[in-house]
This record gives C-alpha cells, structure tokens and sequence, in this order.
C-alpha cells in the first residue's frame, strides 16, 4: 500500500518503528498529486518545499508528528493562499495568520499541506462554484464530488491525501464525504475554534476532518477540539479522548430512525443501502426506535434564510481595501465598492448576498430573518425531544448519489433542497458523521452512499461509536 | 408574509453589487422563486423565542489587556493599494 493512501493510524505505527520518515510521506504524497491531480482537481496549490522543510523538522514523539493533512481553501495558514475558491482571493492574498485549528494541529505535529478546491465561499454542495476550477468525484469522473468541501473529499478518496480538514454550514463536511465514500465529522457547533476560518454564516459554521476510517477522525478531534479565546463561540469543555468511544458494542443503544426522512424522493438506491445498514445496526445489537422531527419541512428554508443573512454582513468585509480583489475601473468610493465586488464574487456567492440582504432590509426582518429564527428554536427542540427517546439519529447523508457536473447548474432551488438531512444538524449546533454504507447504482455506476448519524450536543463518543461499529462490522 | 416582490436594484445597492441588467434580470427571477419556496414558513405558526444560535454561550467577555498583534507592514502585506504606510482608497472628499 502506498503511503498517500494509508491512514493515519497506519502512518503513525510505521513512523514509530522508523520504517518510514515523514519526508518519505511527503515525497510521495506529492508524486501523487503531480499525477492525478489534473484529473481530479481536488487541489488548488500545494508548496512541497514547504511541507519537506517542516517534514524535517517533524517531531515524532507528538502524537500526530510527520503527519500531513490537506487543508481547505477557506482555513488560514500562515504565508500560504487561502482563495476560498472565488476570485476574490485569488490574485494577492497570503495568509497572515494561522487559524486556531491550524495551531492546534501543528501542537499535535501535523504538517498542513495542501489548499483543497471549495464552492466559492463554501455556498454549494457541488464544488462546481468554485471560480478557481473543477473537482471530480473519484468514483466517477464525470460526475461532482458533493461540496462545499468537494476537495477535501476528493482527495482523501483519490488517494491524494492522508486525511484533510472541510468546513460544514448545511452538510459541507458530511455530504461530499458521502459522494465519494469517506468519513466526515462536524462536531458540535463550538467543539472546535473558528477563529481564522473564512466566515460564511458563523451561527452555523463548524471545521471538521474527512478521513478514511472513523478511528482517523476520532484521532484528528483529539487534537482539533477545545477553547480559543479567540472565538469566543468556542465551547469552554475538555475534550475527552475521543479514541476511548472505539472498539465498544452498540448493544442496546437506541437508534432514532425520523419519519419525516424516511420518505419518497429519496433516491432507491441510496434507501436501499440506507435500509440495509439500519438493519446491520440491529444485527449488531441496537434497537431502532421511530422518532419524529415534525420540523424538518421548514429546515431548508429556514437555512435559506438564516444563512445569506449572515453570509451578507460577514461579506460586507471585501471591500477592495484592505486585501482582495480591487476594480481597476472605479472613480468614486462607492463605485469602488460595487465593482470591486462585481468582479469579484462569483453567480452564487452574488445570489445569496442578494437573498441575504434583502430579508435582512427594511420591512422583511420580521417577516424572514425573525420567523427564521423561531423555527431553529423549533428545529433543536424536536431534537431536544427526540433524543429523550433514543441515544443517537441515523438516516441518508443526502437523498441522491452523486450527480454528474452540471446537473443542477441552473436550478438552484433544487439544488438547495439536496441539503434537507444534514442542514437540521447545524441548525440544531449538534454533532453528525457521514460514513460510508453501500453503493446506489446510477447511469451503470455504483456510486458511494452515506449514513449520517446524529449525535446529542457533545456527544460525539457515541456517534463515533455506531460509526467505528458499523465500519468494522 | 409580503408577497416576494423584489426589488433587485434597490437590494443589489444595499448589497454592493453592480449587477449588469442581465444578472438583474436573471437574480429577479431566480430569488422570486427562492423566496416563493422559503414562503412556505408562513404557513407554520411559529409558537417560539427565536435564537440566534444553538448553543447557549453568551455574554462571552475577556480581560480588557493588550494582546500581541501585527505591525503595520504586516496589517498592510495584502493591501491591493497602499500608500504612506496606509490603505489606499479612491479620494472621497474634493
């Protein structure tokens, strides 16, 4: 097995017994990339100099010493480019900082490695808005990799990388992990420092890992999670050794199976993997429950309101002044302002800071943004409900296998309601994982499934519990 | 719920976005029916506070100390204009 498709549990053992070194991981997970990326596009730049200097200097008694990980083009890490995949960015920004997750990583010994390919801004769910260029899904060349974190995916199932950090607003985390067949995690809304992540809407944005096997996630939240006084959202509890949850039956645990998900207009493909999983939960001992989340048809809209709002004030700061894209063209202040971020922003960037600003402005706050509001209060205590009946929530990461790149370019609507199960779990700040649980056969391709599993606020132990269950079942 | 009339030249203002007429025209159409379907909400009565977030985390305050930051050159590195040490802007007073 090469090394660039080995886990990260696999490269810490051989780095112990010193078969390998991590410059040998470096130099070949950059052969690799060389090769396969023009195909795949999972990634925008990478600077091996950089990651063979740091290699050298790899601290192995750290628990995640020599280990790279790929980093999505939305999280800062200092004198490298963090484009966000929009045009924005691209042409003269070097981070200036590391972002807290970044400095927590470095602490464990990782080498960030890599800028990852995102919808512009992380709005998508198919990397397609990126400005910056195309990710293909793995599994199927022709088809998308899901997104906003379509890189992060893309290049953990290409083999292109070890394990890779996304970011997840509505499912970008959990659903290109589902397209094409890895681990992703979004812990809970807090778990993890914001603080140097591009912001897109801050209520709901959470930094999470894609890996290949959920012990490598569970490794990688050991060393992401805790307080920063830098984001002051961020939680103020230990972070327990998320490994301790691996390795133990599911006997008796209680598995909520919500019938409002569980319902046509799902692909059958994916019901059918989906079923068939649930059922392997049950061989392994747990009990399905059926709950109900009477909420969930007010979830997407909901989300179509909240997340535009803040996207558009938290957007307001590219301004062609202090750093990204600035219009040749302007004469005056203001035109200085429209058109710098006319040329800047892409079609669905621009489409949501229109939605945003217009049910934030004069005379529809009530009538959007607070009504919003109240349906989240809504939306976490269906949860809040739910979870006094069971232990833990299973059902489809995403109705639908991958598409293929295209599908769904002129019809955004349809698109945003792709997010319907996995946009109720940021809503709700609770945690979710997406692993892998079967294939759905599509234009005569099996293609990648996802089971999300949904776990109480912080109780991420027991979903990586089902998970590394299920995984090793 | 107002019936989802948008003004996209008036919300393309406030947004900073100089639309060309043909993406007036195309974000119009695409938002009306965005917001047609977001519309939906009005049809649930809504019996709860709102919230701002899921969490419940607030009034987050910290010591009031100066912390290390960047230099001026480092606060000016991706500056697309600069000038003097400072951010360069198009002149707004005559």
């Amino acid at each position: 097995m090469s090394l660039s498709s080995s886990t990260i549990a696999t490269l810490r053992r051989r780095l112990a017994a010193r078969e390998i070194s991590p410059r040998d991981i470096i130099t070949d997970l950059a052969g690799t990339i060389e090769t396969r990326n023009g195909t795949l596009g999972a990634y925008l730049t990478w600077d091996v100099d950089k990651a063979l200097a740091e290699a050298e200097k790899a601290d192995l008694s750290l628990p995640l010493g020599g280990i790279p990980i790929g980093i999505k083009d939305n999280i800062n890490v200092t004198g490298q480019p963090c484009t966000c995949g929009s045009r924005m960015l691209s042409e003269n920004y070097t981070a200036p900082y590391d972002a807290g997750a970044i400095t927590r990583l470095r602490n464990a010994g990782a080498i960030p490695f890599g800028r990852l390919n995102m919808d512009e801004f992380a709005m998508g769910s198919s990397t397609e808005n990126s400005a910056l260029g195309v990710t293909r899904n793995p599994h199927d060349l022709d088809r998308i990799p899901g997104g906003s974190s379509g890189g992060s995916a893309a290049a953990v199932a290409g083999n292109l990388a070890v394990a890779t950090l996304g970011s997840d607003t509505g499912g970008s985390i959990r659903q290109p992990a589902a397209l094409c067949g890895c681990v992703g995690i979004k812990p809970t809304y807090g778990r993890i420092s914001r603080f140097g992540l591009v912001a897109f809407a801050s209520s709901l944005d959470q930094i999470g890992p894609i890996t290949r096997t959920v012990e490598d996630a569970a490794l990688l939240l050991n060393h992401l999670c805790g307080k920063d006084p830098r984001d002051s959202t961020s939680l103020d509890v230990p972070a327990p050794d998320f490994t301790s949850a691996l390795g133990r039956d599911i006997k008796g645990l209680r598995i909520g199976l919500p019938k409002e998900y569980f319902i046509s207009g799902i692909h059958a493909g994916v019901s059918a993997s989906v079923q068939a999983a649930i059922k392997k939960l049950e061989g392994l001992g747990a009990i399905p429950v059926e709950i109900s989340l009477p909420h969930t048809d007010v979830g997407v809209s909901t989300y179509y309101i909240i997340a535009p709002a803040e996207a558009s004030a938290n957007l307001a700061r590219f301004d062609g002044v202090r750093y990204g894209h600035r219009s040749a063209g302007a004469g005056d202040l203001m035109e200085h302002y429209m058109m710098s971020r006319e040329e800047g922003f892409g079609p669905e960037v621009k489409r949501r800071i229109l939605l945003g600003t217009y049910v934030l402005s004069s005379g529809y706050y009530d009538a959007y943004y607070l009504k919003a509001q109240r349906a989240r209060t809504l939306i976490r205590q269906d949860f809040e409900k739910a979870f006094e009946q069971v232990d833990v929530i299973v059902s489809p990461t995403s109705p639908t296998p991958a598409h293929r790149l295209g599908e769904l370019k002129d019809n955004p609507l349809a698109a945003y309601l792709e997010d319907i199960f996995t946009i109720p779990v940021n809503l709700a700040g609770l945690p979710g994982i997406s692993i892998p649980c079967g294939t759905a056969e599509e234009g005569g391709r099996q293609l990648p499934v996802g089971l999300q599993i949904i776990g109480k606020p912080l109780d991420e132990a027991n979903i990586l519990r089902v998970a590394d269950a299920f995984e090793k079942a | 719920m107002p019936s989802p009339q948008i003004d996209i030249h008036h919300v393309a203002k406030l947004s900073r976005l100089a639309l060309t007429e043909e993406e007036a025209a195309h974000y119009q159409e695409q938002l009306t029916r965005i917001l047609g379907h977001i519309d939906q909400l009005s049809s649930h009565t809504l019996d709860a506070e709102p919230s701002a977030h899921a969490m419940p985390v607030f009034d987050v305050i910290r010591p009031d100390e100066t912390r290390p930051g960047f230099t001026q050159d480092q606060a000016l590195a991706n500056a697309p204009r600069r000038a003097m040490d400072q951010f360069q802007i198009p002149k707004v007073i005559e």
